[in-house]
């Protein structure tokens, strides 16, 4: 009976490092968030180390091939109206996803001000725009393969790994967006159909923080893909 | 402001339009990298604009800064990890290419060695 006392005592909200151990330690709940937000933050993390993983074996195949690397810059440039742009569709694309981002930010907030017609309208309008990159994706892999010859075992510019590497790391990422443009039209949906109208609407921004990651995967692999 | 919902992340909508133009800038000059020569400043600018996106992104989209302690570090914590991954394999690396250097360059090496003879 004392014992119950002790783990309902309330103010144990301290911030800080004394907040850590009280957050830690005996019989109580570590994250104070809703279970699905702790649990969406966890997945994110497994997450992190598998594109970690691809991003360091990458790097570990370029790093040990003596053979000269194929230069993105050329390789994913468009020409138009006769002049060839560097990385032109792949800007475009990062772009389109910055701009997903907002729109979902933005749904969120809407979402905690239960004001769920705008919430709904503003995810459905990520999900499209979720959509164009993945069609944009479609179109720049269509080019590379028909195109320019590259392929997961070798390609005409140079050391071999570089199709490997690009199809994984991409095709991996492409799935994601894929994976979020549906998640994003359900969770919609039953959004818009008030489904949540007594459960409250973290669930807008557990879908916004998976949403994020795949924006925030993105610009790592822009840097390190298409840059470097 | 910020306990007036169950979850308490509500934000002035204005934060996120701020962050929203920043990240936008950040892409621009991201992007712009890409006209410079490969180098250190190149390589630098590179890995500057990548962290800060990737900071505001974490930061204030998923409203990591205004999360508790206990729930960032369980979050940023284990990925300190994989730096050593990445160091290790970047040693690797360096030594798998010195030695398919040195075991498939045989034209070369085979005439040094008989000047020194």
């Amino acid at each position: 009976m004392a014992h119950s006392e002790t783990v309902a005592a309330p103010g144990s909200n301290e911030p800080g490092w004394q907040g850590i151990v009280t957050d830690w330690s005996a019989d109580k709940q570590t994250f104070q968030v809703p279970w699905g937000k702790a649990m969406m933050w966890i997945f994110l993390l497994s997450d992190t180390f598998i594109f970690t993983c691809f991003l360091t074996g990458y790097m570990n195949v370029r790093i040990s091939t003596p053979v000269p690397w194929p230069s993105p810059s050329e390789v994913f440039a468009l020409t138009v109206f006769g002049t060839s742009v560097p990385l032109l569709l792949i800007g475009i694309m990062t772009f389109i996803l910055i701009t997903s981002s907002g729109t979902m930010a933005l749904a969120v907030n809407y979402g905690y001000r239960r004001d769920r017609g705008r919430a709904a309208a503003l995810m459905f309008i990520t999900a499209a725009f979720g959509a164009i990159f993945v069609g944009m994706q479609a179109f720049e892999w269509t080019k590379l393969i028909i195109e320019e010859g590259i392929r997961p075992w070798g390609n005409p510019m140079g050391a071999s790994q570089f199709g490997a590497t690009f199809f994984m790391i991409t095709g991996f990422h492409g799935l994601h967006v894929s994976a979020g443009v549906i998640y994003l039209a359900i969770v919609a949906m039953k959004v818009l159909r008030g489904d949540y109208e007594k459960r409250g609407y973290e669930i807008v921004e557990i879908t916004g923080l998976y949403w994020h990651f795949v924006d925030l995967v993105w610009v790592f692999i822009f840097a390190f893909f298409y840059l470097w | 402001m910020a306990d007036a919902t169950a979850g308490g992340q509500q934000h002035p909508l204005k934060v996120y339009f701020y962050i929203w133009g920043l990240l936008f800038l950040l892409s621009a000059f991201s992007y712009a990298t890409d006209f410079l020569e490969h180098g250190y400043f190149r390589w630098s600018l590179i890995l500057l604009f990548m962290f800060l996106k990737a900071g505001f992104i974490v930061a204030i989209f998923m409203h990591m800064a205004w999360e508790r302690l206990a729930l960032i570090w369980a979050i940023l914590g284990p990925p300190i990890v994989l730096l050593v991954l990445i160091g290790l394999m970047a040693v690797e690396g360096d030594y798998t290419e010195l030695t398919r250097l040195d075991f498939f360059s045989e034209p070369l090496a085979p005439a040094g060695h008989a000047e020194a003879h």
